[in-house]
């Protein structure tokens, strides 16, 4: 809960946490610590000086720092875990649905637990969407199309093998799919950050919402362009909100676009934990607004107080179907000590 | 020529080269760690990117500028490139070296196709990002909107933009109007669309809107290149309490991950 300096209590739905095992003792072969290394980077580069991680904290954190983090320091009412597996990086994977289940499980309603798959492995795919579905009930997935695979250094939303995985995600009412749109896509000689494939699947799958992470960033316009014709197109803001802490008035023009083309409705918070911690990010983006030179370039846009808390929560909300009002009163009666047990 | 000489002709080349997402130099980015040459005529240049992951395809678009750039010095008779520390480093190094395309190195993943369309893309990114900088100037110094639509090629050469970086950007940008063949008469108009036409009053705010975006994009991969460089290295700010720094990147490959598909726990 975020409470307002006017008092007002704001439910926030944090979009996209991890729970990963980056340390060296999982990483299988030198890509497993350059992953890492490279996302410490983006830690190092875009957070505050005061809230900065030691190497190895980052590398590995405990369920109680993260619970700590997200829910007691921080303003998360609920957080969504993406799960990034990196098999071919790390032994145990990155992220490991069955490690976060077991978090979720201890704390009650606070998490969403995403799955993951790669539809490079057919049918085992297919199997394993199954069981996630059977096992963990899962409401929705995340496809990273960055991920290497053997020799395949990335797939594409609209390949063949991905289409069955979403109808299969369709048939079983999986029905939310997180798009990490990483740098590298197939063929390889074209723009490694093309947006396009988002706009096949999300025609070709109306049933199911997609969530593009990072806003299509660096292709903001091409995701604006798709996410305005497609109604079930939806922005994530993970990695764009740091920006607000470095960049403060070109995260104003990257909200611009995003207000002005598809709408307060379609935008979606999301820290990425553990790259960045929520805490500094929600009251910072509270007390955020767009600078007015650039407002006025997109019809005079702004983050209104009702806008903000559409993009901290209600929007997530309404996508995975959460009951605020019973969450809340459920919460109000948790000790908050619980982190501590 | 001195040593020191012959160095600086070289750093003043490899400025030419820039970075195709961010059309920025090379130099500028920070991606340059080292420029050696030695009695035959040959320069070796060791540049290194912000990440491990950073797509192929501009990596191998950069080697290639290095050693055509340098090699553009009468006194060079080969330049070598050696990109460091990145996932294709070496096999793509060993290409551009030898005068190889792109698909040579991954030719399953490129079906066979080389990058000319993907680099005529980055021409227009580059060609709107400067234009944007120019007439955002121009604006700035009283410039009126039917003064920019018409405005001849001789006249924007002649015109002294009082920013510093506007300034530079303004002879980027006549450059690669020149090179692209964009305007090239006295003349010709200074502000078209890349393809040449004459922008309008009534389009122009929405011929501004596309050039903010390109923009946009481009500074935020600018700005994260910019960051995951500086921390990729090391340089972080001395005496920040307590953290690790991280480690250097070990330079060795262990080749290609295993295949196996395998799921956690």
């Amino acid at each position: 809960m975020f409470i307002t300096p006017e008092g007002k209590e704001i439910f926030v739905v944090d979009g996209h946490t991890h729970f990963w095992d980056g340390s060296p003792e999982n990483q299988a072969n030198i890509h497993g610590k350059q992953f890492i290394d490279c996302f410490y980077a983006y830690h190092t580069g875009l957070s505050p000086k005061e809230e900065l991680w030691e190497k190895s904290k980052f590398e590995k954190y405990t369920p109680d720092n993260l619970y700590n983090d997200l829910f007691i320091d921080g303003p998360d009412d609920i957080a969504i875990f993406q799960t990034t597996a990196l098999n071919d990086f790390y032994k145990t994977g990155f992220g490991c649905i069955k490690r976060t289940t077991e978090i979720a499980k201890k704390y009650p309603n606070r998490f969403i637990v995403n799955g993951t798959f790669d539809p490079r492995h057919g049918e085992k795919a297919l199997e394993w969407i199954h069981f996630m579905k059977e096992t963990y009930d899962i409401k929705g997935v995340k496809v990273y199309t960055a991920e290497w695979n053997g020799a395949s250094k990335g797939f594409k939303l609209n390949d063949p093998d991905a289409y069955r995985c979403f109808e299969l995600c369709d048939k079983l009412g999986i029905k939310n799919i997180h798009v990490h749109k990483g740098p590298t896509i197939i063929p390889l000689n074209k723009d490694a950050f093309d947006v396009h494939d988002v706009d096949y699947a999300a025609t070709d799958f109306q049933n199911l919402n997609w969530i593009v992470e990072h806003c299509g960033l660096p292709r903001l316009d091409d995701f604006c362009w798709i996410a305005t014709q497609e109604t079930n197109v939806y922005a994530g803001l993970a990695v764009a909100m740091p920006f607000i802490h470095s960049r403060p008035r070109y995260f104003g023009e990257v909200m611009a676009e995003l207000l002005f083309w598809i709408g307060p409705e379609k935008i979606l918070f999301g820290s990425d934990y553990a790259i960045w911690t929520p805490k500094w990010l929600v009251e910072k983006f509270w007390a955020y607004q767009i600078p007015a030179d650039i407002s006025a370039e997109r019809a005079g846009v702004q983050l209104t107080d009702e806008i903000k808390e559409k993009i901290l929560g209600l929007n997530a909300a309404r996508l995975y179907n959460i009951d605020i009002a019973a969450r809340k009163a459920e919460f109000a009666m948790q000790p908050m000590s619980i982190a501590a047990e | 020529m001195t040593e020191d000489g012959r160095l600086a002709q070289i750093w003043a080349q490899l400025d030419l080269v820039m970075d195709p997402e961010l059309d920025e130099p090379v130099t500028d980015m920070g991606f340059v760690e080292g420029v050696t040459t030695d009695a035959e005529g040959g320069v070796d240049v060791t540049f290194r990117l912000p990440t491990y992951w950073c797509s192929p395809n501009f990596a191998f678009l950069m080697a290639q500028g290095i050693k055509r750039e340098v090699e553009l010095l009468p006194w060079v008779v080969q330049a070598r490139v050696h990109l460091q520390d990145h996932m294709s480093g070496a096999e793509m190094s060993a290409a551009v070296n030898s005068g190889g395309h792109f698909s040579d190195v991954f030719n399953e993943l490129t079906k066979g196709e080389d990058l000319t369309a993907l680099r005529e893309k980055f021409d227009l990114k580059a060609f709107q990002r400067r234009q944007e900088v120019v007439i955002k100037a121009l604006v700035a110094q009283g410039f009126a909107t039917s003064a920019l639509v018409g405005m001849p090629l001789s006249q924007l050469q002649r015109i002294t933009l009082t920013d510093p970086e506007a300034a530079k950007q303004k002879q980027r940008y006549l450059t690669l109007l020149l090179a692209k063949r964009i305007a090239v008469d006295p003349a010709d108009l200074a502000l078209p669309t890349y393809q040449g036409a004459a922008l309008t009053v009534e389009g122009f705010a929405d011929h501004m809107a596309l050039l903010r975006s390109v923009r946009i994009n481009m500074e935020f991969s600018g700005s994260l290149c910019r960051g995951l460089k500086r921390n990729r290295y090391m340089e972080l700010v001395p005496g920040a309490d307590g953290l690790t720094l991280m480690d250097f990147m070990p330079s060795i490959d262990v080749g290609p991950p295993h295949t196996q598909a395998k799921h956690c726990g």
